[in-house]
């Protein structure tokens, strides 16, 4: 378990093992609110498996993206409640 | 690095127990066969994470067998459409895919049942094999204070993985009465390899409460939830939390069959002895065809990859075993089906649809879902009624007459080339 993989989650820096998805980098981080909600309301995971799409944030510039079913990798920029 | 388009004798659409049993069965025949999973790596729900945690012999003997038969994984392959016979459309990271295949074996799983109730939508309730899912993937659990509310085994095996990776389960609340599981537990005896693993997790679950008959009538906290109300019919009472789990077991993912023209019988995928669906050359197994779990969806992978493969009679060689499995199917349906409370529980300014904020009261007024959707734009946002329309089936007997692509959410660039 030697290998760690650093990335930021709205610019705080999160160090994480390989494997590691992002919306458990994101819970690292001590966020919990992932989004809000068409009406403002704060939203988080609910499925976990890719389908309920609460837990979407922008990743590297690209939002919209299901941080349940992403991999961590090495200098990922992760900003949520976008 | 996969080709924007292949083509194999045999595609299994799901890398879970029973598309990696059907992928083995047919590939150990000499077919060339390929299997298309939406998540990183194979193992489905209950695998998740397995092929580099090592730490049930049941999935690393499985996903070891898989790896010796000369299948192709395609995996971050999300099947979106069914565009003409023979070809499946999917999504890679790096693009669109067409995969063409001769037979098609459909093991898509299940999905968890998520039922409206005041302060479901805050951060920090999930369901519990959602939750679970997310701390096989890392989610920091130690510590933390869980309250696991809804029904069916699956709560069990959650409270059991969660308690190992350090958190404290403050209660277990199942819906259904004690006499019911009572039963069940009981019929389980038959099914000796479920006992086992039955026992394991009650003895390693001592010290943890495990109520019968209690179910959750509010979430409560300001921007994460921070207790749940629970009630069992004449008390209520409040349980602090830092995460609630909550799901009323499991529904079967059925878009796929849908969008094929297969048949459908009670919710789920009508199949032969064969596992063949009602439309010729496409097959299915697992749950799609019924809630039946881990080992229902091994056996019934194995015979759809068999009869795919042309080996009836290795097919038919496992038909006692699966027999056995759907009695315990029949019996765990029976004993957590979910109670009448349950359609209740929502107010009219509670969110139904999570995806476009839309209020029970504004759903319930339409005549059916059709309506709901054209008016109130209920189902029509991000998961597509993935989730507002299960609860919808349950509370209010509205069905799905059919589905549209994407079949999972895709990026439009893709999308474009469903329409043909
Ligand atoms: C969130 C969750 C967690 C669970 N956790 C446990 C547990 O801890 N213990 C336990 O005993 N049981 C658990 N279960 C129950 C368990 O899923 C079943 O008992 C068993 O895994 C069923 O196997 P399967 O092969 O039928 O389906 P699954 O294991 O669900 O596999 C289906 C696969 O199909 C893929 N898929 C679906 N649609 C598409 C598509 N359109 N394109 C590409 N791929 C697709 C999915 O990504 C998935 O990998 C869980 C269920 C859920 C929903
Ligand atoms: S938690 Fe449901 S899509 Fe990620």
């Amino acid at each position: 378990m030697a290998e760690r993989v650093q990335l930021r989650v709205n610019g705080k820096s999160v160090e994480v093992t390989p494997g590691t998805v992002v919306a458990a980098a994101i819970a690292m981080a001590g966020e919990s609110k992932f989004r809000r909600s068409v009406s403002g309301m704060p939203r988080g995971p609910l499925c976990g498996m890719g389908l309920c799409m609460e837990c979407r944030v922008t990743i590297n510039g690209l939002s919209q993206c299901r941080s349940c079913q992403t991999l961590c990798e090495p200098g990922m920029e992760v900003l949520t409640d976008d | 690095m996969t080709e924007p388009r292949s083509r194999f004798d045999i595609v299994v659409v799901g890398a879970g127990p029973a598309g990696l049993a059907a992928a083995c069965a047919a590939a150990e025949k000499g077919k060339r066969v390929a299997v298309v999973d939406d998540a990183p790596s194979p193992g489905g729900q209950i695998w998740k994470g397995e092929q580099s945690r090592l730490s049930i012999p049941q999935a690393q003997k499985w996903i070891e067998r898989f790896r010796r038969s000369g299948a192709t994984l395609l995996d971050r392959t999300a099947v979106i459409a069914a565009p003409e016979p023979g070809v499946l459309l999917a999504e890679h990271p790096e693009g669109a895919r067409e995969i063409e295949w001769s037979k098609l074996i459909i093991a898509t799983g299940a999905r968890e049942l998520f039922l409206p109730f005041p302060g479901w939508t805050l951060p920090g309730v999930m369901g519990p094999g959602g939750l679970q899912a997310l701390v096989k993937g890392g989610w920091p659990i130690a510590g933390k204070r869980v309250v696991i509310c809804g029904t069916g085994p699956l709560l069990l095996a959650v409270a059991d993985g969660l308690k190992k990776q350090g958190a404290t389960i403050a209660m277990i609340a199942e819906q259904a009465p004690m006499s019911r599981v009572a039963g069940f537990g009981f019929k389980t005896l038959r099914h000796p390899g479920k006992l086992v693993q039955g026992m394991g997790i009650f003895a390693r679950l001592r010290g943890v409460p495990y109520r019968c008959g209690v179910w959750p009538v509010q979430a409560n906290g300001g921007e994460q939830v921070n207790s749940v109300t629970l009630a069992d019919g004449s008390n209520q009472w409040t349980e602090k939390c830092d995460l609630l789990a909550c799901g009323f077991h499991l529904v079967p993912n059925v878009e796929l069959p849908l969008a094929m023209g297969c048949e459908l019988a009670g919710g789920c995928v009508r199949v032969d002895a064969n596992q063949l669906t009602t439309v010729p050359d496409v097959y299915c197994s697992g749950e799609p065809t019924g809630i039946g779990g881990v080992d229902c969806a091994l056996t019934e992978g194995q015979i759809a990859g068999y009869s795919a493969a042309g080996s009836d009679d290795q097919a038919a060689a496992l038909s006692n075993e699966r027999a056995g499995w759907h009695a315990f199917r029949l019996a765990m349906s029976n004993a957590f089906a979910l109670r009448e409370e349950l359609k209740s529980l929502a107010n009219p300014e509670t969110t139904f649809c999570r995806c476009e904020d839309v209020a029970f009261g504004r759903v319930k007024a339409a005549s059916g879902w059709r309506e709901a959707k054209l008016l109130t734009r209920c189902g029509m946002g991000a998961c597509q009624g993935r989730t507002c329309g299960a609860a919808a089936k349950f509370i209010l007997g509205w069905g799905m007459e059919s589905v549209r692509p994407p079949l999972l959410p895709a990026r439009v660039g893709n999308l474009t080339r469903t329409n043909r």
